[in-house]
């Protein structure tokens, strides 16, 4: 009997193992394919013509920084509407309402996470957009910021989710710790609850980005996908066109095998690249953070 | 207790059998349907035209099932050229490289006209200009003019609204309207020109903005849209599109539409395209406002 329970503790342990490792393997798997096909751009387009700033690929213009800016300032956008907002419902629900407030809120909120993005892609052309351009007198309603308004809806629900999650399981006798030496209920959220539960929060912003960043319907829809560069503040009102979007226009239409496709694929290299990028970095402030509350808890 | 090995193994290679199958699956798609069953796929310009002769035909003939889904011509042509369908819907001409590409690939593609289309210069009913040259409707979408009061409008800044590059109503327009039909001519759109994934997007931002000038297939332009009247240079009379203005070629911006096959269609398909270029298919045509092409 005991050797049977050791052989199934064994087996147990070992597939579970096995799954975790997946995850590394799949990731493996999907860059090693982006590689493969993302690489010959390299060869087949010259670096200067890359980083030109025209994107007709037609007549073969492959120029990828207005896709890059495009993406970069709409994603910028949403994650400064995400953020804010997110983590001030998220300290809400979690600190603030009493307790039948939350139950309505914290299951809106996931509802709202369920919101496929098409629809809000819809809403976008038919409310937001013409909204914006009467209401700010723009040329046009497809701006990088209708995208980024609808992106900061797409990502606060994961934001709010989360971080309510993390400030939740900092423990009470915290907050009880922080009262009892006479702090007000303000102080004791931004100085005990918030720091205590920062990389659960740190976590919540960054897969609100990526929510965000690899979000490509809406954008598609609401962008007006004109490729030009975005690096003035006033680019935010006016259209930009990103790399999700790009990828998914063009893909359908790309003979396999040609150019036009493998810089696609380069294209969807980059994006992979800027999240891994945000991952790390997003990682190391968690990690020095820990740190440096070690030290002083020492 | 070791029994269970097996067991709690059986999904893995379940999951491993399961995510072999489609790599042997996918090469044999058209060769495993009936004889009687055509896939049709391709511009987004002819999909409501095709869907409605595919219709009419099965209605007449219940014994053929005819599959018609769009994408935009290059779609079309690159399903062609990897042989997954038995016809490709194009509203532009199949270009050189994609027959090379074809012939490569054992594919000869033979061309059919089945229809004609004109394309339509749109702008909001607000909008006071209700005629340009081509040469002034090339200077707008290439930037050289930004501004309605430039041609003859009030003092708004004008947004370009175009097709994705995929479209081939996009190509089409680049080179007879942009180029002037040049083909020394390397003028581009304007970075700044909206591309718009789909006819309706671009028709709801022209409803909606009275900033925006757009294009699209005569057969999709609805009634509370305001066409604009083109000449083919300064001096030379404004014509407004229609079937006639298309049919006696005095209206500028007109193509053919093309459906492309394997060789020289037999069997079902070439019933089929016979089928289509007879009266009563034809009629259809005039019906979504496209342009029947004359025997």
């Amino acid at each position: 009997m005991e050797k049977s329970l050791t052989l199934r503790e064994f087996i147990i342990t070992r597939l579970i193992q096995a799954s975790g490792y997946s995850a590394i393997l799949f990731v493996a798997l999907i860059f090693f394919f982006l590689l493969r096909e993302g690489l010959p751009t390299l060869a087949e387009v010259d670096a200067s013509s890359l980083l030109s700033i025209r994107w007709y690929p037609i007549e073969n213009y492959f120029g990828i920084l207005p896709l890059i800016t495009g993406s970069l300032i709409v994603t910028l956008g949403a994650a400064l509407i995400a953020v804010p907002f997110g983590i001030g419902t998220a300290i809400y629900i979690s600190e603030i309402a009493p307790r039948w407030m939350r139950e309505i809120l914290k299951p809106l909120v996931e509802l709202l996470g369920g919101l496929p993005s098409v629809v809000l892609g819809f809403l976008g052309i038919l409310v937001v957009s013409p909204f914006l351009r009467v209401f700010l007198d723009l040329p046009t309603g497809l701006t990088a910021f209708t995208g980024s308004l609808l992106l900061g809806g797409i990502a606060v629900p994961t934001v709010v989710s989360v971080a309510e999650d993390a400030l939740d399981a900092v423990p009470r006798s915290y907050r009880e710790g922080a009262w009892a030496l006479g702090a007000t209920h303000w102080q004791t959220i931004w100085r005990v609850t918030l720091p205590a539960a920062r990389s659960g929060v740190l976590t919540a912003v960054m897969l609100g980005v990526g929510r965000a960043i690899g979000e490509t319907m809406t954008v598609m829809m609401v962008t007006g996908n004109a490729p030009v560069m975005a690096v003035k503040l006033g680019s935010l009102f006016s259209p930009v066109r990103t790399m999700t979007a790009t990828i998914a226009a063009e893909m359908g239409e790309v003979a396999n095998g040609s150019t036009h496709y493998h810089v696609l694929f380069f294209i969807g290299m980059v994006l992979f690249l800027i999240s891994f990028i945000v991952n790390i970095i997003a990682s190391s402030v968690v990690f020095r953070a820990k740190k440096r509350a070690e030290r002083i808890l020492s | 207790m070791k029994k269970n090995l097996p067991i709690l193994l059986f999904p893995f290679i379940l999951l491993l059998a399961v995510s072999c199958r489609p790599i042997d699956g996918n090469s044999g798609n058209t060769s495993d349907s009936p004889a009687n069953y055509i896939e049709n796929k391709g511009s987004d310009t002819i999909v409501n035209l095709a869907l409605a002769w595919a219709e009419t035909y099965q209605g007449e003939h219940t014994d053929v099932r005819i599959s018609v889904t769009g994408g935009g011509s290059g779609t079309g042509i690159a399903a062609l050229i990897n042989g997954t369908v038995d016809i490709a819907n194009a509203s532009r001409k199949i270009k050189s490289e994609e027959i090379d590409e074809a012939n490569s690939k054992g594919i000869d593609p033979v061309e059919h006209i089945i229809a004609r289309d004109a394309i339509a210069v749109i702008v909001n009913p607000e909008n006071p200009v209700h005629e340009l040259t081509l040469q002034q409707i090339s200077d707008i979408y290439s930037g050289k003019i930004t501004n309605w009061s430039e041609v003859g409008g009030q003092d708004r800044p004008i947004v370009k609204l175009s097709r994705e590059t995929n479209s081939g109503t996009h190509v089409y327009f680049l080179e007879t309207v942009l180029r002037l039909g040049n083909k020394e001519d390397k003028t581009l759109f304007s970075t700044d020109t909206l591309l718009l994934p789909s006819s309706e997007g671009i028709i709801s931002e022209v409803r909606d903005n009275p900033n925006a000038i757009g294009y699209d297939g005569l057969g999709y332009v609805p009634d509370d849209l305001k066409l604009v009247a083109v000449a083919t240079e300064a001096g030379m009379p404004y014509v407004l599109p229609s079937i006639e203005t298309v049919n006696d070629k005095s209206y500028a911006i007109a193509r053919d539409l093309y459906m492309y096959t394997d060789g020289q269609p037999t069997g079902v398909v070439q019933q089929y395209l016979d089928w289509i270029l007879s009266e009563e298919a034809q009629a259809i045509v005039a019906k979504l406002g496209f342009v029947p092409v004359k025997k």
